[in-house]
């Protein structure tokens, strides 16, 4: 039997892997758009488990909204890239380094 | 079941209004030639007019918010309030940053869009009543601003900012998301005042407690409260000088919006919570604000940091919890979007092709260039720095003494030793215009735009004559709080 539980750690899991894909990944930056994607469906089967335990239809509502925004944000994130790479020739983590934080 | 009700519209018209002109602008600057460009610069400023004037018309009798949309939409003071100082910060955008894009090259119909985009995901975030309307209005304003930065793609510099802004502002959405999933699992509902009702009858309440963890971790990263403030310098410094002056005003208002509805508005039931949470980020924000602060010699990131600290100011407004303690912060976030806009606007003012005015020693000078103008920069330092009878001065003090009020006498203390640390490096540059020779002996011509002179020597007076008419200003704060 899959219970909520399951689907709770399953979006923790995918959660924590995207999170530590951004703080350890220093290949490039390609793996750090798909590890803000993979975050983003972590949160969205978290709400789907949740809407689905309580017979609510407006985190499944929630989630459309999610999926839509993160494709609008993978095109803006892709487009930042593509500047880059037009500037740098690399898009290596490493090298973006010009602004000291 | 879902209604539809017509008097909802009513509420949304400022916003209605605000997206059919900028679709409009859209579409005419399709049409236009880059030497017209004026067209939408004009079209823009009076777009951002008339939706304040329907902000004006529709603004609710103080205390009585009314919701719309079932709860989606919650058109109070408050909103309309923020609404109406987004709108002015946003013009002034308009104003100061015209010659400095135009000089560069920078001046295409994108950036207008960009700003009125993310102006509408302001409006919106300000006024969210579920979590749905919270996320679309802070996406809104973020994808905006991830372009804005990008916006002089021929930098290396400003790509480079913009990739850091966008991958840590995505990490922050999805840390505020997961959140808000905790939030909706535990609760049940989306909407923000069910939230708050709910809050005392929970099956589950630590899952609530993770939810309000990551929510505060998501507003602090937006708001750029430190250990979540690493974008904040970069993206100051990376990108062009009018998107600085855009990024650093307008977003505090929204940030400030978005905290009260989702901490106060949603789980304000966990206040005992967040109140110590946020006082340790605003500790953290004033010590590192402050101190980093110092070591700047580029003034774009020296305010990035000011930034900083001055978010911590506006945290510790929050730690009352208390409608006086969110009524001085927002007091705090206006006063600040209005010195930001004068102090970017200043760099913006002393650029001209092929030099950015951004190093502090390009202010070497000033007042020997021109006396009014090193004046005005004077002014707002000192406004930033908190120094009575200016306009920041009394923003610090109604902050702290809501603090004292709530009990948080070592915080206030805190503030106020920081403070005077942080007056050392407005007072760095201060004297740099006073008593520095100039960097090069010709006398530097400032660019004749006049409605950048104008509109900027009324803000900087503004900051002088609000220090002496703050009441009426505090007062209108507190009624749309209720206090």
């Amino acid at each position: 039997m899959i219970t909520l539980a399951h689907f709770l750690v399953l979006g923790a899991l995918l959660f924590c892997i995207a999170v530590a894909g951004i703080f350890i990944n220093r290949k490039n930056v390609i793996v750090l758009l798909m590890c803000i994607e993979l975050m983003l469906l972590a949160v969205n089967t978290n709400f789907v488990a949740f809407s689905r335990y309580l017979g609510d239809a407006a985190g499944q509502v929630f989630v459309f909204f999610i999926l839509t925004v993160a494709a609008a944000e993978a095109a803006i994130g892709l487009a930042i890239l593509v500047v880059l790479f037009r500037n740098r020739a690399t898009i290596d983590v490493t090298g973006i380094d010009r602004l000291k934080g | 079941m879902i209604e539809f009700n017509p008097n909802d519209l009513r509420a949304v018209l400022p916003e209605l209004v605000l997206l059919g002109a900028t679709c409009a602008i859209l579409l005419v600057d399709l049409f236009i030639k880059p030497a017209q460009r004026d067209i939408t610069h004009w079209l823009s400023l009076l777009a951002l007019a008339v939706t304040a004037v329907f902000v004006w018309n529709g603004f609710p009798v103080p205390g009585q918010g009314t919701l719309a949309f079932n709860g989606m939409f919650v058109h109070d003071g408050i909103a309309a309030t923020l609404k109406l100082f987004i709108l002015l910060t946003a013009a002034l955008t308009f104003v100061y940053g015209r010659n400095y894009l135009g000089e560069r090259g920078l001046r295409i119909g994108e950036f207008y869009l960009l700003v009125l985009f993310a102006t509408l995901g302001m409006m919106l975030l300000v006024s969210a009543g579920s979590l749905i309307t919270a996320y679309l209005g802070l996406e809104l304003l973020a994808l905006s601003s991830y372009a804005l930065v990008a916006l002089n793609r021929d930098s290396a510099v400003s790509a480079e900012a913009a990739i850091k802004y966008f991958v840590l502002g995505a990490l922050a959405s999805g840390l505020l998301l997961y959140g808000m999933s905790m939030v909706y699992g535990a609760t049940g509902t989306l909407d923000l005042a069910r939230i708050h009702a709910s809050t005392g009858s929970l099956q589950h309440p630590n899952l609530l407690a993770i939810g309000l963890v990551f929510i505060v971790v998501g507003v602090a990263f937006k708001l750029g409260a430190v250990p979540f403030h690493m974008w904040l310098p970069d993206v100051y410094h990376g990108a062009p000088t009018a998107v600085t002056t855009f990024i650093g005003s307008a977003p505090k208002l929204a940030a400030f919006g978005m905290a009260y509805r989702l901490l106060e508005g949603g789980l304000g039931g966990l206040s005992a919570q967040w109140t110590l949470m946020l006082a340790l980020l605003a500790v953290a924000s004033l010590a590192v604000g402050n101190l980093f602060a110092i070591a700047q010699t580029n003034l774009k990131r020296m305010l990035a940091y000011s930034t900083i600290s001055h978010v911590g100011f506006l945290l510790t407004g929050f730690v009352g919890a208390t409608p006086a303690g969110y009524a001085a912060a927002m007091f705090y976030a206006i006063s600040y979007a209005l010195t930001a806009a004068v102090a970017f606007g200043m760099i913006a003012l002393l650029a001209r092709r092929g030099f950015e005015a951004e190093e502090i020693d390009d202010f070497r000078g000033l007042n020997q260039r021109s006396p009014w103008y090193a004046g005005i920069m004077a002014i707002t330092m000192f406004s930033l720095a908190g120094v009575p009878p200016l306009f920041g001065f009394f923003a610090k003090l109604l902050v702290l003494k809501s603090a004292i009020d709530a009990g948080f006498l070592w915080l206030a203390i805190v503030a106020i030793v920081f403070a005077i640390i942080g007056l050392y490096y407005y007072l760095r540059v201060v004297k740099v215009m006073y008593f520095d020779a100039p960097a090069d002996t010709e006398s530097l011509p400032l660019p004749a735009d006049r409605p950048l002179r104008w509109v900027i020597s009324i803000n900087g007076l503004a900051l002088l004559a609000l220090g002496f008419l703050w009441g009426p200003l505090f007062d209108w704060c507190n009624r749309a709080f209720g206090a």
